[in-house]
């Protein structure tokens, strides 16, 4: 398993995520600095969450022009995956590596909690084709711009071709801020057209040990990486 | 009727996000270009007709909530309706 994660100046999950890789493939994943023009054959790029750049402008959208962005093009070109959580989310999508736009949260307010999220009828991804539709994740966010948005248009090809990945699910009938940032259709995490990109609001490397209060993360992972292996 | 107030950080005041797009817009390979300054504009619809009311009006807000008047310049425009 070769896993590298990429690193922006004010990311700060990217040691969580370090963390996670270890305790999964037994081996520390290579870093990547944003200036990097040169990265060698990979299986797996994380693109961490944090704050790159200050979320100056607009969350992402600096980390989006960086040099280390065309060797993650080419990463994916070659049919490597790459995972982005929230920050890395929000870097995909300035990127145009995934479409749509991540907005406000609805209620204006940083959120800190836990979700449940459920798996979607998605195509073929090695990050989903482990879990059955339907079968539910509780992994914690923490963003202020989470709000997935996205025209008629792309909603529709989203739904028709399966790249909904995840979305948040309500844990009863009168629960009703199930969705912590109002983001339509409660999506939490998109696949590119092939599946092997995913962006996802929540952090499943906060979520890797019993002392985190949960590690489904961890299971999410785990089985990710054994699929992208093969 | 509607108004556009634009804030813009005084000269000398430092502006890091000005800093961080300038350097991304340099790797991307332009250079003809100094010093870049970020602002915000404030779109303002204030029931009213007589223009010069609504630009006192507009003005009293900016003195009072929309602008740090130490640290920031501010222009106001009355859009007229078309």
């Amino acid at each position: 398993m070769r896993a590298a994660i990429a690193i922006f100046p004010g990311s700060n999950c990217d040691r969580d995520m370090a963390v996670a890789i270890k305790k999964i493939t037994g081996k520390s994943p290579l870093k990547l600095w944003h200036k990097d023009t040169e990265a060698p054959n990979l299986d797996l790029i994380v693109i961490p969450g944090g704050f790159s750049f200050g979320d100056y402008l607009r969350c992402g959208a600096l980390a989006a022009r960086s040099p280390i962005i065309k060797n993650i093009k080419n990463h994916i070109s070659r049919g490597g995956a790459l995972l982005g959580v929230c920050n890395g989310f929000q870097i995909l999508i300035e990127a145009n590596i995934l479409p749509g736009s991540l907005v406000r949260n609805k209620k204006l307010l940083f959120t800190c909690r836990e979700t449940t999220l459920e798996v979607q009828d998605s195509i073929q991804s090695p990050f989903l084709s482990s879990f059955n539709t339907g079968d539910c994740l509780n992994i914690p966010v923490a963003h202020n711009e989470g709000n997935y948005i996205a025209n008629n248009e792309l909603l529709k090809e989203l739904e028709n071709n399966g790249r909904i990945a995840f979305k948040y699910k309500k844990s009863s009938e009168i629960e009703t801020d199930y969705n912590p940032n109002g983001s339509l259709s409660d999506i939490a995490g998109i696949l590119s057209k092939n599946g092997r990109v995913l962006g996802m609001m929540p952090h499943p490397e906060r979520s890797i040990n019993s002392l985190h209060g949960g590690t489904d993360g961890l299971k999410f992972l785990t089985k990710s990486i054994e699929q992208i292996v093969g | 009727m509607k108004v556009e107030v634009n804030i813009s950080l005084k000269e000398g005041v430092l502006d890091p996000e000005g800093q961080a797009i300038d350097n991304t817009l340099r790797n991307l390979g332009y250079s003809n270009f100094h010093n870049i300054r970020t602002g915000k504009q404030i779109i303002l619809n204030i029931d009213k007709t007589n223009e010069n009311e609504v630009l006192k009006q507009a003005d009293k807000m900016c003195q009072e909530l929309l602008v740090n008047v130490v640290i920031e310049n501010y222009h106001i425009n009355i859009i007229k309706d078309k």
